[in-house]
């Protein structure tokens, strides 16, 4: 196991690594990431093209960069809703138990009654290709485990003593909220949030690999792959390269969250 | 303990709601006429005329109220009357047991390698003191478990079907073609469940009935099998329900990958088709799958671990 404080900050300078790159690549490079050469198809690196174009011409540096992008602001939109809509259902249920946290927990059991890639799959179903569906899907599977925690969090933690002194002193529920709960939830938000990121990092590029998730030409890292794959044989580079960032992305996830080796 | 099983029923009942909801909604939803696409679905764009599309729209119930067309879907739904295909004209029933064959071949196969790469190699990790061994076994879990299954798929074919040219790299003739898709899902489950194994064998050798079997004079490799193996493997039962949801996960994805005639690929090629009965079938079968599949976690937890039960009725 490497140590935990290490593997953060080794996790984070990759993310760190890659938005720079994704960022500065485009403001040197003035290309389209749709934008077609057929002339210069397969051309190998160059200056002009630093890592090459593809079989339509198009600069691989630029539709990479692209593609890191589209996956950390979906991923990142998909998590934080699931974060919000989590952590105060959960807190919620936790607080009124009763009827509430019933209801909460059903809802969770019809969720979880198919695996998190088949619901997205049903929700594809009405239209391939969307980014609505993607994000609807996605998020309704990944709210569940910030549900799921913050509610046996704070449900251990409303019967503290220090917590329930606070209550009888007369202290509002907001305060105690911001004051002693939720600041014992972050952690744990962190943890499931660098995992929920990578579920879905996992997911979108899956979903585009197989031709249902985000659809060409957008340039999308699943998508990118599957588009080269009848040149797998002469440019493995090219399929190569975008699997890679893949692989960084989720890497340096998994090493940021503090969980223990699996799960 | 009976709680479980409500749980599970009432979850059976929604993944039949479910998968009979999406294809009363999708026939209403979608754009087009669908008796049209059915009459050419069956007897060929040539064949189609207004008239045939009238006579299935009457046959299929279509010219009826909504509420009386969703009851009717329903209750073809409980007779498991799935309906034909809407791309090759067959049964649904029919071409989900032959695909369901190769699916669950696939799933098992995958589970059983993973389980005879991960078993010894997270015992061997535990107990020798080569930590160089341990350190690259991690380091080469983590990287592994970074890695989406199409794209380990993809790695795959480069390695045994590009560079060595030995395995096929896609469709599905002979037992060849089963090597690659299988050594994709299990390298991934082996990942995860190596470190659980070695995890949890570190827990067993700490405790106090194996330093006893070590003391009364066992040798190690005695006391690992005798008192070892069985214990370690009951944190890995807990875990199964885990590891379902990644084959069936996978198993969409990487039969998709491959070519293989599996249901993942027939839900994949169904969604892009539109074909909406084969979508309904291959999402209920899926589903019931894999509540079943936690049933038999919870049934297999409890009887290993008598202690959940107490806490269960307490």
């Amino acid at each position: 196991m490497p140590k935990n404080k290490n593997s953060f900050y080794i996790g984070l300078s990759i993310l760190i690594f890659l938005t720079l790159f994704s960022i500065i690549s485009r403001l040197i490079f003035d290309y389209q990431s749709d934008q077609q050469d057929l002339m210069n198809t397969f051309s190998t690196p160059s200056f002009e093209h630093l890592l090459g174009t593809d079989q339509y011409g198009r600069d691989v540096l630029i539709r990479i960069s692209q593609a890191t992008q589209l996956s950390f602001v979906l991923s990142l939109g998909i998590t934080l809703t699931a974060l919000i809509f989590g952590v105060t259902l959960g807190i919620l249920a936790a607080y009124k138990g009763g009827t509430t946290d019933k209801f909460l927990g059903v809802i969770c059991d019809i969720l979880l009654a198919l695996p998190g890639l088949l619901l997205v799959l049903v929700f594809l179903a009405f239209s391939p290709g969307d980014f609505l569906p993607l994000y609807l899907g996605l998020s309704l599977t990944l709210w569940i485990e910030f549900f799921k925690v913050s509610r046996a969090k704070t449900k251990s933690l409303l019967v503290e003593p220090y917590v329930e002194s606070c209550k009888s002193l007369g202290f509002g529920f907001f305060y105690i909220l911001k004051k002693l709960i939720i600041p014992k939830l972050l952690p744990m938000i962190f943890t499931i949030s660098t995992f929920a990121m990578s579920t879905a990092i996992i997911a979108i590029s899956s979903l585009s690999a197989i031709s249902v998730g985000i659809q060409p030409p957008t340039a999308e890292l699943g998508s990118m792959i599957v588009e080269v794959l009848p040149y797998y044989e002469e440019e493995p580079m090219l399929v190569l390269l975008p699997s890679f960032v893949i692989f960084l992305i989720v890497l340096a996830l998994q090493l940021m969250s503090k969980r223990r080796d699996y799960a | 303990m009976t709680n479980i099983f409500y749980k599970r029923l009432f979850q059976v009942i929604i993944v039949a709601l479910i998968s009979s909801s999406i294809g009363f909604l999708m026939m209403h939803l979608l754009p087009g006429d669908i008796a049209m696409r059915i009459a050419a679905g069956r007897y060929g764009p040539d064949g189609l005329s207004a008239e045939i599309a009238q006579s299935v729209r009457v046959e299929l119930g279509l010219n009826r109220p909504l509420y009386e067309q969703y009851f009717l879907s329903i209750f073809n739904f409980l007779k498991l009357d799935l309906g034909y295909s809407l791309v090759s004209g067959q049964s649904v029933i029919e071409e989900l047991r032959v695909q369901l064959g190769y699916s669950l071949l696939l799933a098992l196969s995958s589970f059983i390698v993973s389980l005879f790469i991960a078993i010894p190699l997270g015992i061997y990790t535990a107990t020798t003191k080569n930590r160089f061994v341990n350190t690259i076994m991690m380091y080469l879990s983590i990287i592994i478990r970074a890695i989406p299954p199409f794209v380990l798929a993809l790695i795959l074919i480069l390695i045994f079907s590009i560079w060595f040219n030995i395995l096929p790299p896609a469709g599905f003739e002979n037992w060849k073609y089963f090597v690659l898709p299988t050594l994709t899902l299990s390298l991934g489950l082996a990942a995860v469940s190596n470190r659980l194994i070695n995890d949890s064998m570190n827990d067993v050798q700490n405790s106090s009935y194996f330093k006893y079997g070590r003391y009364k004079g066992l040798s190690q490799n005695i006391t690992i099998r005798r008192h070892g193996i069985k214990n370690t493997l009951i944190p890995l039962v807990s875990f199964l329900a885990l590891q379902s949801v990644y084959l069936i996960e996978g198993v969409v994805v990487v039969e998709t990958i491959f070519a293989f005639p599996g249901i993942g690929h027939a839900l994949v090629h169904a969604i892009v088709a539109r074909d909406i009965p084969m979508i309904q079938g291959t999402i209920l079968i899926m589903g019931l799958i894999f509540v079943f599949i936690n049933v038999f976690v919870d049934i297999l937890a409890l009887y290993l671990d008598p202690r959940l039960k107490e806490k269960k009725d307490a």
